[in-house]
């Protein structure tokens, strides 16, 4: 009889497991890349993120300190250090030849090829020493097999944001995203309020346009608008990219409010209307401020649209290094980068930043906004 | 920060400009017809009659401007040569038809199509029926949901991540090759195996869609009548009779307005393929094709006559909206 209800039985633990399961499915993907931009380079290349938190077992060549560092030791010439050059770790094998890297164990004493005597001890100490003087400019290279204990590190992310401009890209996508956030809700809650609530002919006519207009894909617009640009004077610039994105974003705009602003009560437009308030003034003092949530879901929207957005930037704004914005960089990167884990990793994370904390805090309106636009 | 001030002052001067043309339009049209007077009724009459169309022309000039004329003007560029100088007729599409890679993207097209509407809206469909029957329901919501406010473009960085293919004996770091080798399986270079590829992109996609298709269903599944179920449950329905028979049948027209929202965005879909494969390896779709003849191919007809075929595909659902805006405006 537990089944009474509906709900409290067995199933409760199957329904739990399961949410957990698409959870886990949901968010392993965005957690692994967010895990990797804080790792050491060469971590990220020999072992999966998900075995970050143990000590990392990696093989690697290193070449030993350069002949003129030798010291003289009765009489034999010794090159000494350390493996790990001041990090910890231990030294499990080493070898001297790239075939058999872990030819031996550590603490053992053999023949470089160069007919030098090699030992390397598992603090990673090792000793290079020779009974005649050592030849050449480049050090001696020999091979160790080393566990490490595992390592974060925040240099990936200073190292992207400098070296790889992603800071000037952030700033360029700052500069596109606001003002394209902001001059089309000014536009569309006028022409909104035109729409739910004054009588002119051609109304219907206009919404179902909207309407129409909101599916119309981006890439029909690229082209004449590109032309339309260059023959204005605008060329590539944030001006261009600031008009196309606020156009773009309009008829959602439009649409949001419009639904929003009808639903308002009619009383009290009428009664400021008796009261002999104009159409502007019941706009601006009263309309604008009432449509807060719908002003606020589109804000939401089109912020992340712009933020987010490839395409226009690609076609609406050059593509010299300083004028690209981070989903460029980031396309740039994972063609011309794309072993360097670290630094796409980083830079990934970089640019879904802002958003991420946009929808946390907004999470709210974004719904809203979500359940008024989808065309019922 | 010389970018900074240039932002601001177009915020300032966007934004001021714009508050400024209706301030001064409204108040030249109370100067012209005002609302006293010998004539004022016949006044408030014709202001009446302009004060919508000062309201919407900003709206309506930019609308004209950057949606309804390139339409138009695409059209007309399809019908033209290279560099949109020589009438060419249907060549560009003539050209189309027998093109394999266009082929290739129809196909991929279409394959995305039935895929991921019918996924995400299924995921959606899950997600919401799980976490509106849990306590940490809100929790989960928010982490199926977060992948919407990733860009396609990170998104893509993630999901290459996962896809990472290291030769067999090395150690795999993307996590489908360290799944695949631990259930004893080799590790395969995923993003050029054909026809498996578009379906890894495909997930992408899917991934991103499903809180969307999940938020919108959950709000549907609670507005359902509490009766209805009481009522099934009474007559000895079992939960999943309940869910099936009961609830998605009173949710079928929201199911229907997930589904096309998301068919709009898979046919418009670019970033993902662009960033991932850029079209190799059989992966080629209409989006980035477009994008592909208008940078690469320098031919505006060609990328024109896509870009039209997309719209094609779009208009069908097009007049089902407005269609049934209008029905719901009566």
């Amino acid at each position: 009889m537990d089944n009474i209800v509906g709900q409290k039985s067995s199933l409760t633990w199957v329904v739990n497991i399961a949410a957990a399961a698409l959870v886990l499915l949901w968010t392993i993907p965005t957690f692994g890349l967010l895990v990797s931009s804080f790792r050491d380079r060469d971590q990220i290349l020999t072992s999966g993120w998900w075995q970050s938190l143990f000590p990392q077992e990696a093989s690697v060549h290193y070449r030993a300190g350069a002949p003129d560092t030798a010291v003289q030791e009765g009489g034999l010439y010794v090159i000494a250090g350390n493996v790990f050059d001041g990090a910890g770790g231990v030294v499990s094998a080493f070898g001297t030849n790239s075939r058999d890297p872990a030819a031996f164990a550590a603490g053992e004493t053999v023949q470089t090829n160069d007919g030098y005597e090699l030992t390397v001890s598992e603090d990673g100490a090792y000793r290079l020493t020779s009974a005649v003087p050592f030849e050449g400019t480049r050090g001696e290279r020999f091979f160790v097999t080393t566990t490490q204990p595992p390592t974060f590190t925040t240099e990936n992310f200073v190292k992207v944001l400098n070296a790889e401009g992603l800071g000037r890209g952030f700033l360029n996508t700052l500069t596109v995203s606001i003002p394209a956030t902001v001059i089309p809700i000014l536009v569309a809650a006028f022409a909104a309020y035109a729409l739910a609530w004054m009588e002119f002919p051609g109304r219907a006519l206009l919404i179902a346009a909207v309407v129409g207009l909101l599916v119309v894909p981006l890439q029909l617009a690229l082209i004449p608008l590109l032309q339309l640009h260059l023959k204005a004077g605008i060329g590539k610039s944030y001006i261009g990219i600031w008009l196309a994105h606020s156009a773009f974003g309009l008829p959602l705009a439009i649409y949001l409010l419009r639904n929003y602003m009808a639903g308002l009560p009619r009383d009290i437009i009428e009664s400021a209307r008796v009261d002999g308030a104009t159409d502007f003034q019941i706009f601006l003092r009263i309309i604008l401020p009432l449509s807060f949530p719908a002003l606020a879901s589109f804000a939401i929207f089109q912020f992340l649209w712009t933020w987010n957005d490839l395409l226009v930037a690609l076609v609406f704004l050059g593509s010299t290094q300083d004028q690209l914005v981070m989903t460029g960089q980031l396309k740039e990167l994972m063609g011309s980068r794309g072993g360097d884990w670290e630094i796409l990793a980083a830079s990934a994370f970089i640019s879904i930043a802002v958003p991420l904390a946009v929808f946390f805090a907004m999470q709210k309106y974004l719904v809203r906004g979500l359940l008024a636009g989808s065309v019922k | 920060m010389e970018q900074f001030f240039g932002a601001a002052t177009t915020i300032v001067i966007g934004v001021g400009g714009c508050l400024l043309y209706f301030f001064l339009t409204n108040m030249l049209l109370d100067r012209i017809f005002p609302a006293s007077g010998p004539n004022i009724s016949r006044n408030i009459n014709r202001a009446n009659a302009v004060r919508p169309w000062l309201f919407l022309f900003p709206a309506l000039i930019l609308l004209t401007l950057y949606l309804v004329y390139p339409l138009f003007w695409s059209i007309y560029l399809s019908v033209m040569d290279a560099n949109g100088r020589a009438f060419v007729g249907m060549s560009n599409y003539a050209w189309m038809v027998n093109d394999p890679k266009f082929l290739e993207s129809m196909r991929n097209n279409i394959l995305w199509l039935i895929v991921v509407p019918a996924l995400s809206t299924f995921f959606g469909l899950l997600a919401a029926a799980l976490t509106d029957r849990i306590r940490w329901g809100n929790f989960a919501k928010a982490m199926i949901f977060m992948p919407m406010a990733i860009s396609f473009v990170g998104a893509s960085v993630i999901w290459k991540f996962v896809y990472d293919f290291r030769p067999e004996g090395q150690n795999q770091i993307g996590l489908l090759n360290a799944i695949v080798e631990a259930f004893g399986g080799a590790p395969e270079t995923w993003l050029t195996h054909e026809i498996v590829n578009s379906f890894l992109l495909m997930v992408v996609l899917i991934w991103i869609q499903t809180g969307f298709a999940m938020v919108i269903l959950s709000a549907a599944l609670r507005g359902i009548p509490e009766e209805t179920v009481e009522a099934a449950i009474l007559d000895g329905a079992s939960p999943l009779q309940v869910f099936f028979r009961i609830k998605v049948p009173q949710i079928w027209g929201t199911i229907l307005v997930v589904w096309t929202t998301i068919t709009i965005t898979v046919l418009k879909v670019f970033d993902i393929v662009l960033t991932m494969t850029n079209g190799q390896w059989g992966t080629q779709v209409l989006g980035n094709y477009m994008y592909d003849w208008l940078v690469r191919g320098q031919d505006s007809g060609r990328a024109s006559a896509i870009a039209i075929v997309i719209m094609l595909l779009v208009t069908p659902i097009m007049i089902w909206n407005i269609r049934n805006a209008r029905k719901e405006m009566r």
